[in-house]
């Protein structure tokens, strides 16, 4: 195909077409490739945005797993956050709750998102949360409290040689960037 | 038509409004070394201040920022421009065209490129100093915890990513539509090959570059978040979008020093290159698998096992067509007529350096073994090996085999002679025993270390002296020959070298084959 009859301007033309789609490939093709690649895959320990919807299953009494809680807060957030308990063993398959304390103390309101992470990374696509504070940001009014509920399935398929499984929390501001973005998470 | 003919105009506007092949090619080659100096001398300072362990001479802030720009500054500023010069200088008169395709736009990105980086220095004198990231600017280091200076940084790499394309353009342009009557593809010289595809690789990557640092841009002005994990976004992703630029990236520094050593060796070997179409097809294999193993730079990021295993078969692929290159060079000079001048000592000092930089890279892509060598002085030894004896070593190369023709003098062989020892004994003292301290775990970009690596950091400060002053030297040899290098007038310089640009006059007129010259069969593959 010839976009001119002068064959520099030709070259020139084809040459900065393809610059202009590799500029736009990155923003349309890699950035929603790589979500879709790690939601689909489970890797680098991200857990899934949505409401794991549990399918009738044995209860694995057999096994157990040990599951542990870490919270953290980002940069300079202020919110004391933290699980109630830190740890507690599991059976595959069995609907598990716990909840995580949060509590603002400053003198205003902020919205606060949790953003999951899950090690062994491997883990990540055994680990089913049916309910969780991450799917929604969580605002608090200053010098108030609240009990945030978990609740998660370790799937029974989960690797036999994965015994501990870290779910592992980061608590943002996001007070001044609410967007839908976060919304979806 | 008979003011196609005049000579350079007269004074500094010959310089500012020229859209001479080889008036550009000459301000692209004193650019780069320009910027090799400025690069050079950061790196001076981080050697200096590792010379013993303990805080010496600067600040540990201080010291990353040298690290990243000397990183930037060498890759951006000095490597790439000087292949870009040679490219201007010697495609066209390769080819027998009479200029470069779009002349006018060849000036305007040489032209853009020095107050580019005049944006990126000038970050050391703002308030926070500057980047301080590395070269590689991971997010979030270069958006949440970077120094304001960083937006400075942005659009110093959005001008000189501009000016790579519009250079690449130009290339491309030229050796496909300026060609001399009768000279196909097959019978361009090799130099001009791997610079056609790595003008290829810049056009499809420099955007990649582009869109990372708008995204950053982004994050840091706009509210996005797509490196942040606030919002949804994710820091890992900059690595991949980073490392999808950045592996054509360390082809598009390579690809031309090949080319150099490809014109030179046979020159000195008095024979035609061996196995010419295997080169071009190595070239051409080189120039695809480098977008499919960027991964290979963050085995330790927490990538499926599946994933690392592809990245490193893919990686370990590129030691094939390597390999055939490598071998083609050394059957060249198999039963030639060999004789040592300087250009032939440093492309027989590349080949044995980046024989051992290819080797060092193969085990860093062993992912397993990746593990421990992972940002490490291993890293900083094997990209030297690759970057230092690959690229400079046939750049340098470059200078001396072309000068003679450029500027009708013949410069110092004896001072050419103790510049390629100097430099290669100083080389190799300074980044060998970084293979030892990078095994036995000295991190890399850290201005303090253990005291067990004392005595190789000592040995690579001292090499890198070495390495450092003999730059002096070929300064000196250049400007003297220059100003009062002994004439010649042959056409051919070198008995051996073979290629349309020796068959214009010595020194080279300011325009060559406005006619297009009759391809002489015996000159082909140059």
């Amino acid at each position: 195909m010839r976009l001119s009859a002068d064959p520099t301007t030709d070259t020139v033309l084809k040459l900065v077409t393809v610059v202009v789609a590799m500029f736009a490939f990155v923003f349309v093709v890699m950035v929603p490739l790589y979500d879709v690649l790690c939601d689909a895959l489970g890797i680098n320990g991200k857990t899934s945005a949505q409401a794991y919807v549990a399918a009738p299953a044995a209860v694995d009494t057999e096994r157990s797993v040990t599951v542990q809680f870490i919270a953290t807060n980002n940069d300079n957030m202020p919110w004391e956050f933290r699980p109630q308990i830190t740890s507690m063993a599991v059976h595959p398959g069995a609907a598990n709750d716990t909840v995580f304390f949060a509590a603002n103390p400053t003198m205003q309101r902020m919205v606060a998102q949790a953003i999951p992470s899950v090690s062994p990374a491997r883990a990540a696509e055994y680990f089913h949360k049916t309910e969780c504070f991450c799917f929604n940001q969580q605002p608090l009014e200053g010098r108030s409290d609240t009990l945030m509920p978990l609740q998660f399935i370790v799937d029974q398929d989960l690797p036999k040689d994965i015994k501990t499984i870290t779910l592992s929390y980061t608590l943002f501001d996001v007070t001044d960037r609410v967007s839908e973005r976060i919304a979806s998470r | 038509m008979g003011d196609h003919h005049h000579g350079p105009a007269k004074g500094i506007t010959r310089w500012l409004f020229t859209t001479n092949h080889k008036d550009i090619g000459t301000m692209y080659l004193w650019f780069s070394f320009a910027m090799f100096i400025l690069g050079g001398t950061f790196a001076m300072i981080i050697r200096a201040e590792l010379f013993q362990p303990g805080m010496q001479l600067v600040e540990p802030g201080f010291f990353n920022q040298m690290t990243t720009l000397h990183g930037l500054v060498m890759v951006f500023g000095a490597i790439m421009p000087s292949f870009v010069g040679l490219a201007n200088w010697l495609i066209p008169m390769m080819i027998g065209a009479p200029d470069m395709a779009l002349p006018r736009m060849n000036n305007w990105s040489f032209w853009i490129l020095p107050p580019g980086f005049l944006m990126l220095a000038s970050t050391l004198f703002m308030e926070g100093g500057a980047p301080a990231f590395g070269w590689t600017f991971y997010a979030p280091l270069s958006t949440t915890y970077a120094a304001p200076s960083v937006t400075f940084f942005i659009f110093a790499i959005h001008v000189l990513g501009a000016s790579s394309i519009m250079g690449s353009i130009n290339i491309i342009a030229t050796v496909m539509n300026m060609r001399a009557p009768g000279m196909t593809y097959m019978k361009m010289p090799l130099f001009v090959w791997t610079w056609l595809i790595t003008a290829f690789l810049l056009v499809a990557v420099m955007p990649v570059l582009a869109g990372a640092v708008t995204m950053m841009l982004m994050d840091i002005h706009f509210g996005t978040s797509f490196f942040s994990a606030a919002g949804g976004g994710d820091p890992v992703l900059f690595q991949h979008i980073f490392w999808f630029f950045g592996h054509p990236e360390v082809y598009i520094i390579i690809l031309p020093a090949f080319g150099v050593v490809s014109q030179i060796i046979p020159a000195f070997s008095r024979k035609p290159l061996f196995g010419y179409a295997s080169m071009v097809y190595a070239t051409a294999s080189i120039a695809f698998l480098s977008f499919i193993v960027w991964a290979h730079h963050m085995y330790t990021v927490g990538m499926p096992v599946a994933g690392e295993l592809f990245f490193m078969y893919a990686t370990m692929l590129i030691a094939v067509p390597t390999g055939v290159k490598v071998f083609n060079w050394i059957t060249t000079m198999w039963r030639g007529a060999l004789s040592f001048e300087t250009p032939m000592l440093f492309c027989i000092g590349f080949l044995v350096l980046f024989t051992i930089g290819g080797f060092t890279g193969l085990m860093l892509s062993i992912a397993p073994a990746d593990f421990q060598y992972h940002d490490t002085y291993f890293v900083v030894a094997h990209f030297h090996y690759v970057m230092v004896a690959g690229a400079v070593f046939s750049m340098t190369a470059a200078v001396y085999y072309w000068l003679p023709k450029w500027t009708g003098r013949m410069y110092n062989e004896t001072m050419g002679k103790v510049h390629f020892w100097i430099s290669f004994i100083g080389f190799n003292i300074t980044f060998f025993p970084q293979h030892f301290v990078g095994l036995a775990g000295m991190p890399r970009r850290i201005p303090d270390y253990a005291l067990q690596f004392a005595d190789f950091n000592m040995m690579s400060s001292i090499g890198a002296f070495i390495y450092g002053a003999s730059q002096i030297l070929f300064l000196y040899n250049v400007l003297a020959t220059i100003i009062a290098g002994k004439k010649v007038t042959d056409e051919k310089v070198w008995d051996g070298a073979e290629g349309l640009e020796w068959t214009v006059p010595t020194p080279a007129p300011y325009h060559t084959f406005e006619v297009p010259p009759k391809l002489d069969p015996a000159h082909a593959h140059g």
